[in-house]
């Protein structure tokens, strides 16, 4: 945990002496966000489809179907949104970026990196750090704007409510703060699990038990498992917080 | 070149490591005079690549003591550390080139992550150094798609591109074919005599290394059983040097004796 903590600090650290960061934190950015650009309209839009279906069911037993607009909108800018975007991009990127530090650990570019005298913090970790507090909370919005699109074709085009009745909804239900909160947790999620990655691929060798492939294979689950762990316990922390 | 002079680039005293029960390292000393080439030798597993890393500080001693230039490499002093990375580069036996970077790139990076030079002047010196390793025709090429000569030649370019004072080299012939050593052998020399570093070898390859090296040392146990020039190498009576150098007359005596159907019996395959 401590030595977790050192490493997003040496990582953060590293920021004023990187040299072509944004350079880095560009390429990083668009690297994160067209790998999961796809799993995210996929995993949204069949989100909002299935909110929309149940929600329409529950909310009519109480004649209320008026109100999935709310529901939907609601459940997917506080919740849903942030987590699942988060655990979709923990699975993609998250992964991929493990995988590909423990190979270079393996290989000794990390090593190669530090007796160039360049920093590997700065150079492998910090830009995707950074890239990771822009990707996570644009992907989250993507997210959450096609989970609205599926809510509003389940409801409308399926079970025949009227469009401007769930669009109304959406808008009379979402305030400021209701996206404050989608945007703090995307911003914390993707902190939190594009480090614990980092940390754990450019750590494989320290992987007990397993070494080269095997090590970097060890990393990448250790990372992906962690991180969603995380990704569940810290939305749990700032909803207690923010709710 | 006596390494006795006060001419010394590089000094390593009384340098220890060991993993776990496995002492490597049992306070190995080392002088390395400037602009010379110094070459370590010892057989396989007796620490000459964890001196190296040791040299270049990516693993981190036990104990003993590394000067360079006159000054004392400490961890507790980091700007020393800094500066000798800048003067000194690493060639590692894995190569360690950037498998997602063309070949242009990973000669351009040390330029572009340690430099304050511009994109143009950092290609430009990037091409100089792949047409000096006559690599010029792949510079778009990914490491993968280069022979294991070719790699090892990218490699070096990185290393030198920086234009440092110092240069390790990890094992530089490891896996070529006899051609291919004489032509690393040759292009180190050369290069080390046109960009005028310091080069300190570590290699099993003999005759290569009595060619092309000013002095020799020979790793043992943990300890420099032998530090000296070519020809006092080549004249020592050390049961060790002996064995060291005479160990392809050895092989050749040990076949013939194969083919006469005689027994042999070796301490060390």
């Amino acid at each position: 945990m401590g030595d977790y903590a050192l490493f997003t600090g040496e990582s953060f650290r590293a920021v004023p002496g990187a040299r072509r960061l944004m350079r880095r934190v560009v390429r990083a950015g668009l690297e994160q966000g067209v790998r999961c650009l796809p799993v995210i309209l996929i995993v949204g839009m069949f989100t909002g489809l299935v909110l929309g279906l149940q929600g329409y069911y529950v909310l009519n037993r109480f004649g209320s179907e008026t109100l999935l607009g709310t529901l939907v909108s609601l459940s997917l800018i506080r919740e849903l949104g942030p987590v699942l975007a988060a655990l979709m991009l923990v699975g993609q990127a998250g992964s991929a970026l493990a995988a590909e530090l423990g190979i270079q650990r393996n290989s000794e570019q990390i090593a190669a990196l530090e007796t160039m005298g360049v920093s590997s913090h700065g150079y492998l970790v910090t830009p995707r750090l950074l890239a990771a507090l822009v990707v996570f909370p644009m992907q989250t919005a993507l997210f959450v704007t096609i989970g609205l699109w599926g809510g509003s074709l389940s409801g409308s085009m399926l079970l025949g409510l009227e469009p401007g009745v769930y669009w109304s909804a959406v808008e009379r239900a979402v305030e400021m703060p209701d996206v404050r909160e989608c945007f703090t947790k995307a911003v914390v999620f993707g902190l939190l699990t594009v480090s614990l990655c980092a940390y754990h691929g450019f750590n494989a060798h320290r992987s007990r038990g397993a070494t080269g492939a095997r090590a970097v294979s060890a990393a990448t689950t250790r990372a992906v498992v962690l991180s969603s762990i995380l990704v569940l316990a810290a939305d749990y922390v700032i909803t207690s917080f923010l709710v | 070149m006596s390494a006795s002079s006060d001419n010394l680039l590089l000094r390593v005293e009384g340098l220890q490591k060991r993993f776990g029960d496995n002492v490597v390292l049992a306070g190995a000393d080392l002088a390395v005079p400037r602009g010379s080439v110094v070459t370590v030798m010892g057989r396989s597993g007796t620490g000459k690549s964890v001196l190296l890393k040791c040299l270049a500080n990516v693993i981190a001693p036990d104990a003993g003591r590394i000067w360079f230039d006159g000054r004392l490499l400490s961890a507790d002093d980091p700007k020393s550390r800094a500066e000798f990375r800048q003067r000194c580069s690493f060639l590692f036996q894995s190569n360690a080139l950037f498998d997602s970077l063309t070949a242009l790139e990973n000669v351009g990076l040390p330029l572009e992550q340690t430099t304050d030079l511009k994109d143009r002047e950092i290609r430009e010196r990037a091409m100089e150094a792949l047409r000096q390793l006559e690599l010029d025709a792949h510079a778009g090429s990914y490491p993968s798609q280069l022979s294991g000569g070719m790699q090892k030649r990218l490699a070096l370019a990185r290393a030198i591109v920086t234009r440092p004072e110092l240069v390790l080299f990890d094992e530089p012939t490891a896996g070529l074919d006899p051609l291919r050593r004489n032509a690393v052998f040759s292009m180190i020399a050369k290069y080390q005599r046109q960009f005028s570093f310091t080069a300190v070898i570590v290699t099993h390859d003999v005759p290569e290394a009595l060619a092309a090296s000013d002095r020799l040392a020979l790793l043992d146990n943990g300890r420099m059983c032998f530090e000296g020039t070519s020809a006092e190498f080549a004249a020592s009576t050390q049961a060790v040097v002996r064995g060291f150098r005479d160990s392809a007359a050895a092989l050749a005596g040990s076949l013939a004796a194969i083919r006469r159907g005689e027994d042999i019996h070796s301490d060390d395959a």
